[in-house]
């Protein structure tokens, strides 16, 4: 690391920059270049990537703005952040758009070069914002960026399109400059990006060395900002996580700690694909990845997978999840290990295909025909999405169960550093099959202590036994249409998934044991319920968190838990899942619901707001 | 896959009993499949059926084997999963017109393009059974069942064209009463390295008796049938005396000494269009027998090739590099 510590270099704790731009403007790749000098810095950091999900939205317009927001900070943070501190708008939409959210005071960077009468009009602006006053209370740095870069590239010989192309880098140049970042991480990225194009990468490092240059010879900014290194995180090696990518890790980890071959059967649907994308490029790990004609095919298949001995699995978003459910149903009827992931997004239908939501839980608890009961957790980051797949896997492994792994938008595509695991903390839970008849012969649905029944790989002598979806008679699993055998299958499926409590441990209370009001929490609300409840204890308010890894079974404990407090309040991004699974679970207690379907994440300063409200009622 | 134990027919009968009506034309398919299989020389640990759901669909109940009954339409996917997980095994499909091509004809074409090494049995009787009696995709126009009380609107399909049309290696159609003929074509499509697509004619006693009589009836099956016998001319008639040649796309009666040579394994599958066609013309015997087979690279030996040269190449993945990937920092 090159921190250089100049007299004028004023250091931050937290910092949120939100880059926005066209959807062709290339602000995913300038935030994630960004992101990752953060985390190679060794700063705390919280991503929140927001794009439309048109692939190229008519150019300029309100639609078309994509966004990334990145906070990075010296100390412990569990969120991208309210309000950025600064805004990087690289035409007249994303500034409109976007500035309604900057921090007052905060630094709006303009590239004036996109700021010509068409391109207002193509952001519906009727007055220039750069004119009319709408920036007063911000500090604005007015950069003709189309200009700069053409200067800059002047001598590559490029086409005008292609030097136009490297402003994204510009501004991360200038960012890097103001914020005393290196550059060599993005350097050696580009290197390696255009490998086959090396005229692109040296545009591109010519591109951001003028933007950083910019920072130095034009007294831009007031000085430059530093943010150091987090050191209060735990001890360990760390490195920088999506949550899809953390996802995938998790089901090969799973795989191995199971000793099982995966067999992932998908079909492409956002925001879930990188899962099926991070997959097919493992296959030295014998990954075996088949993209199905449909999501029903690629359930079905992995069913079919795990029968056959593989640890089959299944990765989709809302819709396709509707897809698998009859699918599901057998999986629960003929008791095989598979691990549904579900990244959800909104809903429903279509619904926002490129934002956040919690609204799939009902469905991942109750939406099958018969009794189906099925485990379910969520993550509730990018990078705890590695431990709960992990999990998703164990609890498939030892109960001959379908699991569902409940993800969303906004882990799947956001980052943060994560503690690598040694493999020594990893405990296997290796599958065991059949190798041969028992005496007394073999009975396919027979169980053992977890209820779970044994596992016969077609290819073993002597274990030939067939399965389906027609009630199987306990023990042998022949067809069995008798109403008592019907009510014992179904108690006993229903039992076993209840066992798995037993496995899980009692989550622990954030803040004082007993007080006013716990704020319980699932998914990806987490950093936000944690932020605003550490907020809150700092000025002296009874305000506790928990949040639920498992939703179903639900661990044991938590009925002494909510016992300690006069409320539970309960914040999810739907119109009040969980709350009505806790209602109906636990009967005696006080569950307050708070939700946000926006397809945004809740603000910390959302939460906090609201915890006063009924803390003060 | 090498015989280490002689087996008979009765050991592939499972301990159930089998609950098809009297005279349904799925006992003779059972019995006869029942006897291929003891002449594969495959251990009956390494064969697994896989079905839908439908009468036809209760099959691998009925087998000493490996057996999975799944979901309506869905049996050529979980074969796709168990094929590629576990390459060893011998899988077969037996599915029904209804499953196979209406609720499940997406999976099937899907399969036979990709050509996974699966073999598919097709029981087509041209009715829904189970659900008793509705028109099914392969129903005639005009067909009369309790849904289409006014005759069917639907045009069908023809299964063989339709298995044609997706690109599969392996085609052929059989006739459930015609058990030497039937024994021939699963030994054919047992050989075949690669997706088997075999379509049986079946008669549903209950709901649709004597669909394929004209064809099939005994005493007219010389001469409403013609044999596609890769190598062999298209002669067919009681007397051997007739043929089937093909003049300007058009399949056409002629004597048997100037009948087509018949080939299963042309580069082109017009051929065979050609005589999946001869369907649509009542003057014209209907073809039964081989109409394709061609070797192709299979999906599940390319699946597994990509593992064998990504290890070559990188090495057996390590999960310990796997996760420390890309630039790592410490905090102490
Ligand atoms: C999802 C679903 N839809 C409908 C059914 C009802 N169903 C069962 S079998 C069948 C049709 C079977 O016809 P076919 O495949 O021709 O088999 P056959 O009984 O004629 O052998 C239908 C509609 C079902 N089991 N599942
Ligand atoms: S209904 Fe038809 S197809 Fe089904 S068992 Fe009876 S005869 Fe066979
Ligand atoms: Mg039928």
């Amino acid at each position: 690391m090159s921190q250089t510590h100049e007299p004028d270099v004023q250091p931050f704790e937290s910092v949120v920059i939100r880059f926005a731009g066209d959807s062709g403007d290339g602000m995913q790749i300038t935030g994630n270049q960004f992101t990752h000098t953060a985390a190679v810095i060794g700063n705390d950091l919280a991503t929140f990537p927001d794009y439309p999900s048109e692939i190229r939205a008519p150019a300029g317009t309100r639609p078309g703005v994509s966004g990334f927001q990145v906070r990075f900070s010296s100390s412990d943070i569990h969120t991208p952040g309210d309000q950025p501190d600064v805004l990087v708008a690289m035409n007249p939409a994303a500034l409109v758009v976007n500035l309604k959210d900057l921090r007052a005071g905060g630094i709006v960077v303009v590239n004036t070069g996109q700021f010509t009468d068409a391109d207002l009009k193509k952001a519906a602006l009727e007055r220039n914002p750069l004119l009319d006053g709408s920036l007063k209370g911000y500090r604005v740095l007015e950069i003709d960026i189309n200009k700069r870069v053409a200067e800059a590239l002047a001598s590559t010989g490029l086409s005008a399109k292609e030097v136009q192309r490297c402003k994204n880098f510009y501004t991360l140049g200038l960012m890097y400059w103001l914020y005393s970042r290196p550059l060599d991480t993005t350097l050696k990225w580009l290197e390696e990006k255009f490998a086959k194009r090396p005229e692109l990468a040296e545009a591109n490092k010519l591109a951001m060395q003028a933007g950083y240059n910019a920072g130095d010879i034009h007294e831009f900014f007031h000085g430059r900002y530093e943010v150091l290194p987090c050191k209060s995180l735990p001890k360990g090696t760390y490195r920088n996580v999506m949550g899809n990518d953390a996802t995938a890790m998790g089901l090969v980890a799973g795989a191995q700690l199971a000793g099982l071959q995966i067999f992932l059967g998908s079909y492409p649907i956002t925001p879930a694909s990188g899962i099926l994308e991070a997959l097919a490029g493992y296959k030295e790990h014998g990954v075996l990845t088949f993209q199905a004609e449909d999501e029903i095919a690629a359930i079905c298949s992995a069913l079919g997978a795990s029968y056959a001995g593989c640890l089959g699995i299944t990765t989709t978003s809302g819709p396709g999840m509707a897809l698998k459910t009859e699918a599901l149903g057998l999986a629960v009827g003929t008791e095989l290990p598979l691990v549904i992931v579900n990244v959800q997004r909104g809903g429903p239908s279509t619904g926002l295909p490129t934002k956040t939501e919690q609204a799939d839980l009902l469905q991942a608890l109750f939406g099958r025909n018969g009794e189906a009961p099925i485990p379910v957790l969520a993550a509730s980051s990018p990078a705890d999405a590695f431990e709960c797949a992990v999990e998703a896997c164990r609890i498939a492994v030892q109960y001959m169960t379908p699991v569902i792994l409940l993800t969303d938008g906004s882990i799947a595509n956001g980052a943060e550093p994560w503690r690598v695991p040694e493999l020594s903390e990893l405990t296997p839970f290796p599958a065991k099959f059949l190798e041969r008849a028992p005496e007394g012969g073999f009975l396919p649905f027979s169980r053992n202590e977890r209820l779970a029944r044994p596992w016969a790989r077609p290819g073993t002598p002597a274990l030939e036994h067939r399965i389906g979806g027609i009630e199987r008679a306990n023990l042998t699993g022949h067809i069995s249409y008798e109403p008592e055998n019907h009510e014992l299958m179904c108690k006993l499926r229903a039992q076993k998934v209840q066992g798995v409590r037993d496995s899980i441990p009692t989550p622990e209370v954030f803040g004082d044991e007993r007080g006013e009001l716990l704020v319980l929490g699932w998914g990806s609300t987490f950093g936000a319920i944690r932020s605003a409840v550490e907020e809150l204890r700092k000025q002296g308010r009874a305000v506790s968190a928990l949040h639920l890894r498992h939703i179903w079974p639900l661990p044991n404990g938590l009925d002494e838990i909510f016992a300690n407090f006069r409320a539970v309040l309960v914040p999810e991004m739907n119109l009040g899942q969980l709350v009505r699974l806790l209602r109906s679970e636990y009967t005696q207690h006080n569950f307050l619901s708070y939700t946000k379907v926006q397809g945004q994440p809740f603000r910390t300063s959302e939460l906090t707001r609201k915890i006063l409200a009924i803390l003060e009622q | 896959m090498a015989t280490n134990t002689t087996l008979t027919k009765k050991d592939f009968k499972s301990d159930q009993d089998v609950r098809w009506c009297p005279g349904c034309g799925d006992y003779a398919i059972l019995n006869c499949v029942q006897g291929v299989m003891a002449q594969l020389g495959v251990p009956r640990h390494q064969l697994c059926f896989v079905s839908g759901i439908g009468c036809s669909s209760r099959f691998p109940y009925y087998m000493n084997t490996y057996g999975f009954h799944t979901i309506h339409g869905r049996a050529t996917a979980f074969a796709t999963g168990i094929k590629a997980a576990n390459p060893e095994l011998s899988v077969w499909v037996v599915t029904g017109d209804g499953d196979g091509l209406s609720i499940g004809g997406n999976h099937m074409a899907h399969i036979l393009r990709r050509n996974v090494d699966v073999k598919i049995l097709l029981f087509n009787n041209e009715i829904y059974g189970l659900t008793k009696g509705q028109y099914s995709p392969t129903s005639p126009q005009g067909k009369k069942t309790k849904t289409s009380p006014m005759g069917s609107v639907d045009r069908p399909f023809d299964p063989v064209s339709f298995a044609l049309g997706c690109g599969a290696t392996f085609v052929a159609r059989t006739i459930d009463t015609h058990q030497k003929h039937m024994e021939q074509v699963l030994l054919a499509a047992a050989a075949h390295k690669g997706c088997a697509f075999v379509e049986i004619y079946q008669n549903c006693v209950i709901f649709n008796d004597g669909a394929f009589e004209t064809i099939t009836e005994k005493t007219v099956r010389e001469d409403h049938t013609v044999d596609l016998r890769p190598g062999e001319p298209l002669v067919f008639g009681k007397e051997h005396d007739k043929g089937i040649r093909i003049d300007s796309w058009e399949p056409r009666i002629c004597a048997a000494g100037e009948a087509e040579l018949w080939r299963a394994d042309h580069p082109s599958p017009g051929a065979a269009f050609v005589m999946a066609q001869m369907d649509s013309h009542p003057e014209l015997p209907r073809p039964i027998g081989i109409f394709r087979d061609v070797s192709v690279p299979t999906f599940d030996s390319g699946l597994h090739e990509q593992i064998r040269r990504a290890r070559s190449a990188r090495g057996p993945g390590s999960l310990e590099k796997l996760l420390h990937f890309g630039e790592t920092w410490t905090v102490s």
